[in-house]
């Protein structure tokens, strides 16, 4: 199996421990992981904002790196949602449904494809688990508090895996933290309310980590906690999945 | 009352200076969300019954026309007088001239997010006619001189001593008084002697079954049925889009309506509305204002699926903490955004943004409306019709060069980790808007990228 690693962009850029975790984790578990190094981005920012007639560029490039792998694999779920809804190149449209098919965010592809069932990791603290909403909505990486369905969670089932692991309840399981890309930005005054109000719930329940499978909403929790100078921190899932 | 012209991040910009109300509007709407979920996941079909509705919408979107024309016949049948209006204007002069005809210059009116999406009160107050608005909450908005700030629950943004207030200096109650209970029996006299002495009364419409040329109006106070069954002309708005074939689909529909709205099992009164009595007037006037516009729009179409139960704002978190009056549009929040650029796209081009795309207002939809995407879709139109700032189609192209090379990208990178250089939050200023709350990401020493080819390739992995 020839799995490639898709490092978004930010994380690239931000987060390397992250991305190194992921590496690392899917090598432990057997997996011939290739980096391909022309990558960049998944196009998302520019589409999210309207203009997904400028992610050409951003396509062929993602198509040149990624085609004929047996799988694409990535740690975070916004960016996986955009490449499965929105990857097409006119020249290679075969490449790029191929590529949509086989990308998957990294605890899915453990639960649904490796299909794991026990980890080598140790994690001795409280975490509360922010479910990222295209990873959850889009991806259906958990199941979606407004659905009558029976409940699940790909994340959770890895984090209980977690030796000293202690998962907290949250008042609101699935709200939205607030990022949403450019949103973050263009209505500042929302985005940091609802940041703020996703930490206090993490906080008021004894989280002494927040994790995720999304660092771009990780990132945003991260701005707020502090400049609240929280002793609360985040920390990526693929981080706690490959630690002792 | 005009909308306001601002856009929604500085409308709620200003809805968030007072942290301490944000939170009480969002622990409000929080739990009649939380009330929609205790109802929902307590039917074991409902996602079934979800899919029913669609399908059923879905249906008659299709054939609306003969729909349409089948009801006009059932309704001309039963007595009732049809009327068409291709716009909002028109819709107002019909209402104005059948009111003209009987000498009548007051009118009682329940609860017709159609009549505010016209602005009919403004229209009739300008020919001289008084409207009242009988559902409690419109009546507190309509003396408070603003617009409904949610379509189900019109004054949701009001506190009770803030209405106590209104009563007070409107309706003669002492002052300071605000228990609900006092309030509403004070709004029960005043609306009594208006529903008497109305000759007139305007209804919305929630349901028209084309099989029956029946109406189906929904409301919790029975203010429609006061106002109606006392009126000598009832008139009756609906958009074209409220009709559903048959009687028996209301089965489905008014299972869904409430226990998304409010998370009640049933409306208190689900009132059909056939014919008139004898005497009576019945009319209905059957509004496209824009419907068929979107109805051509395959992206969007959907949206007229949508049966105004408010659902998608009570969970929108965004709504939730930007009030409704931060849309500037008679129907608000998630479905208000995809249905206004229909009607006016550079006046409403803010709002398909005054979202996350987290994807939740879809999820409690009573008919699958994809209130999500449609956000997504709305965006690109926005864009290419040039409705947008020229800045931020610079900084786009510049970060689209800059991301569809690898080359350009690990220079940005390199040059202090300013990859996301021109999304702006790389500098720690106070112009920055994502430093106003948030710290930044502290740089790491090298990229995933750097420490791959430093470290990764030439050392054998140590795992």
């Amino acid at each position: 199996m020839r799995v490639a690693l898709f490092v978004p962009c930010y994380v690239d850029q931000f987060y390397p421990g992250a991305a190194r975790a992921s590496l690392v984790l899917l090598e432990k578990l057997g997996v011939e992981v290739v980096y391909p190094e022309g990558q960049t981005c998944c196009g998302q920012p520019m589409a999210n904002s309207g203009y997904e007639h400028l992610t050409s560029g951003c396509n062929a490039n993602f198509v040149a790196n990624f085609s004929g792998f047996d799988y694409i694999v990535s740690p975070s779920g916004s960016c996986v949602l955009h490449i499965k809804d929105h990857l097409h190149v006119e020249k290679r449209e075969e490449d790029a449904a191929q590529i949509r098919q086989g990308i998957y965010e990294l605890t899915e592809f453990l639960t649904d494809v490796l299909q794991v069932e026990q980890l080598d990791a140790r994690f001795p603290y409280k975490v509360g688990i922010h479910q990222s909403c295209h990873g959850q909505r889009g991806l259906g990486l958990s199941q979606m508090s407004e659905l009558t369905a029976p409940s699940f969670s790909k994340p959770g089932k890895l984090l209980n895996m977690v030796k000293d692991i202690e998962l907290i309840e949250l008042d609101r399981v699935d709200e939205c933290c607030g990022f949403g890309g450019t949103f973050c930005v263009a209505e500042e005054a929302v985005s940091v309310k609802m940041g703020k109000d996703r930490v206090a719930d993490h906080v008021r329940h004894g989280a002494e980590y927040i994790t995720g499978a999304d660092l771009s909403c990780l990132m945003h929790l991260e701005g707020i906690l502090k400049r609240n100078k929280s002793a609360t921190k985040v920390i990526h899932i693929a981080e706690i999945l490959n630690s002792h | 009352m005009q909308a306001e012209h601002k856009k929604h991040a500085e409308l709620a910009d200003r809805f968030n200076a007072d942290e301490a109300r944000v939170n009480w509007h969002d622990e409000t709407l929080w739990f009649v969300r939380a009330k929609r979920d205790r109802q929902s996941h307590s039917l074991p079909e409902w996602e079934q019954l979800r899919e029913t509705a669609s399908q059923i919408k879905h249906h008659m979107l299709s054939h609306l026309a003969d729909y349409l024309e089948e009801f006009e016949r059932k309704a001309k049948a039963n007595g009732v007088q049809v009327h068409w209006a291709a716009d909002a204007e028109e819709h107002n002069r019909i209402v104005h001239g059948l009111l003209k005809s009987h000498g009548i210059d007051r009118m009682v009116k329940s609860k017709s997010m159609l009549t505010e999406e016209c602005h009919l009160n403004d229209y009739l107050a300008k020919q001289g006619i008084e409207v009242i608005d009988s559902d409690l909450g419109e009546r507190i908005v309509q003396l408070a001189k603003e617009m409904p700030s949610h379509i189900v629950l019109p004054c949701i943004h009001k506190k009770k001593e803030e209405i106590g207030d209104l009563f007070h200096e409107y309706l003669g109650t002492a002052e300071g008084e605000s228990d609900p209970q006092v309030l509403t029996e004070t709004a029960r006299q005043h609306l009594r002697d208006v529903f008497i002495t109305r000759k007139a009364a305007l209804t919305g419409v929630n349901f028209a079954v084309a099989e029956t040329g029946e109406m189906v109006v929904c409301t919790n106070e029975g203010n429609a049925d006061m106002g109606a069954h006392l009126s000598s002309i009832h008139i009756a708005s609906m958009g074209i889009e409220k009709i559903i074939p048959k009687r028996a689909h209301l089965g489905v529909f008014l299972r869904l309506l409430t226990r998304s709205a409010t998370g009640q099992p049933i409306t208190t009164y689900s009132s059909h509305f056939k014919s008139p009595r004898p005497g009576q007037e019945m009319h209905v006037v059957l509004v496209d204002n824009g419907r068929s516009r979107q109805l051509a729009r395959p992206d969007f179409r959907n949206s007229l699926k949508c049966i105004r139960c408010g659902a998608c704002m009570n969970t929108c978190p965004v709504y939730r903490r930007s009030g409704g009056h931060s849309y500037h549009h008679a129907i608000s929040g998630p479905i208000g955004s995809i249905l206004a650029p229909n009607l006016d796209m550079k006046d409403f081009a803010d709002l398909p943004f005054a979202s996350t795309l987290c994807g939740s207002c879809s999820n409690v939809c009573p008919v699958k409306i994809d209130i999500h995407n449609q956000l997504y879709k709305w965006r690109q139109e926005l864009v290419k019709a040039g409705y947008t700032d020229r800045k931020k189609t610079l900084a786009m192209e510049l970060m689209a060069t800059t991301l569809s090379s690898s080359t350009k990208f690990k220079l940005a990178g390199k040059m202090g980790r300013l990859a996301l250089k021109y999304v702006p939050f790389a500098v720690n200023n106070k112009l920055n808007p994502w430093y106003k709350g948030r710290e930044m990401p502290a740089p790491p020493k090298e990229s995933f990228g750097e420490w791959y080819k430093r470290e990764h390739k030439a050392v054998k992995r140590k795992a």
